[in-house]
């Protein structure tokens, strides 16, 4: 009965940790560095179902952060001579991150925050009334 | 006056919809895990089997048989996605939280059918 307080809670720190990456993401969409080894990649997490066991297989079974997988795709190359960073080319290589995604996996990710706290919260309406049973 | 018991079915009903809720929460918590699988119960065929003294698991006929599902742990199916996802996810979020009102109303009525219950019996004992 009280494992549904676990459960969402476990919704929640995976969802705000998404957020979380979401935020790094965009921040550091712009970084730029010399060399394509160097600049930042865009980080997302990968999500498991914490159920192991045979008795979790029965119960419920919140989320667990299995690890943070950085973007295997290639960073953006730009001719910019000009730039303090530019290697002996004038080649700039910035961050591969993709702002249309970051905003669509963020409201994802707030959506998915809400519904998890929606339900502690009425988790919790429901269990203040069966405490009150039998009274007045 | 008292049959087996005082509260008829809602007692059971009751523990059957808190655990509904904890189906309903895993699977509104892993709405984004790849490879998860909602699941759920069928709360009327649990409750009638939990009413009778059946449960739907296999019948355990030695002591040591490992139980496989009785009233407080109904069986869990998986559900049938409308639109499951590209990376094998079958939450739908909307629905489940459809579903987790629903139980929530219902968990509220067997409260208040147990509340009334309560408080017819202690009129009773009180002789008001």
């Amino acid at each position: 009965m009280f494992s549904i307080f676990d459960i969402a809670g476990s919704g929640l720190s995976a969802q705000s940790l998404r957020l979380n990456l979401t935020a790094s993401n965009l921040a550091n969409s712009q970084n730029v560095a010399g060399d394509p080894q160097g600049v930042y990649s865009a980080r997302h997490p990968v999500f498991r179902s914490r159920e192991m066991s045979f008795a979790s297989h029965m119960n419920g079974a919140g989320v667990e952060v299995l690890g943070i997988l950085e973007s295997s795709a290639a960073p953006i190359e730009r001719y910019d001579p000009g730039h303090p960073q530019a290697n002996a080319d004038g080649m700039v290589y910035a961050a591969n991150v993709n702002p249309v995604e970051e905003m669509a996996n963020m409201i994802s990710a707030s959506r998915s925050y809400q519904s998890n706290l929606e339900v502690i919260n009425t988790h919790k309406d429901l269990m203040m009334r069966t405490l009150t049973l039998g009274q007045g | 006056m008292f049959g087996q018991s005082i509260f008829g079915v809602h007692e059971q009903a009751l523990n059957l919809r808190a655990h509904r809720t904890e189906v309903l929460a895993t699977n509104l918590a892993n709405a984004d895990t790849p490879g998860f699988k909602a699941r759920d119960f069928d709360f009327s065929a649990t409750l009638s089997g939990a009413a009778t003294g059946q449960g739907q698991g296999l019948q355990a006929t030695h002591a040591r048989h490992i139980q496989t599902s009785s009233a407080q742990r109904p069986a869990l199916a998986y559900r049938n996605p409308f639109q499951p996802a590209r990376d094998g996810n079958t939450v739908e979020a909307d629905l489940e939280f459809a579903r987790f009102a629903e139980n929530s109303i219902a968990y509220q009525a067997s409260l208040r059918f147990l509340s009334g219950r309560i408080s017819t019996l202690r009129m009773a004992i009180g002789g008001r």
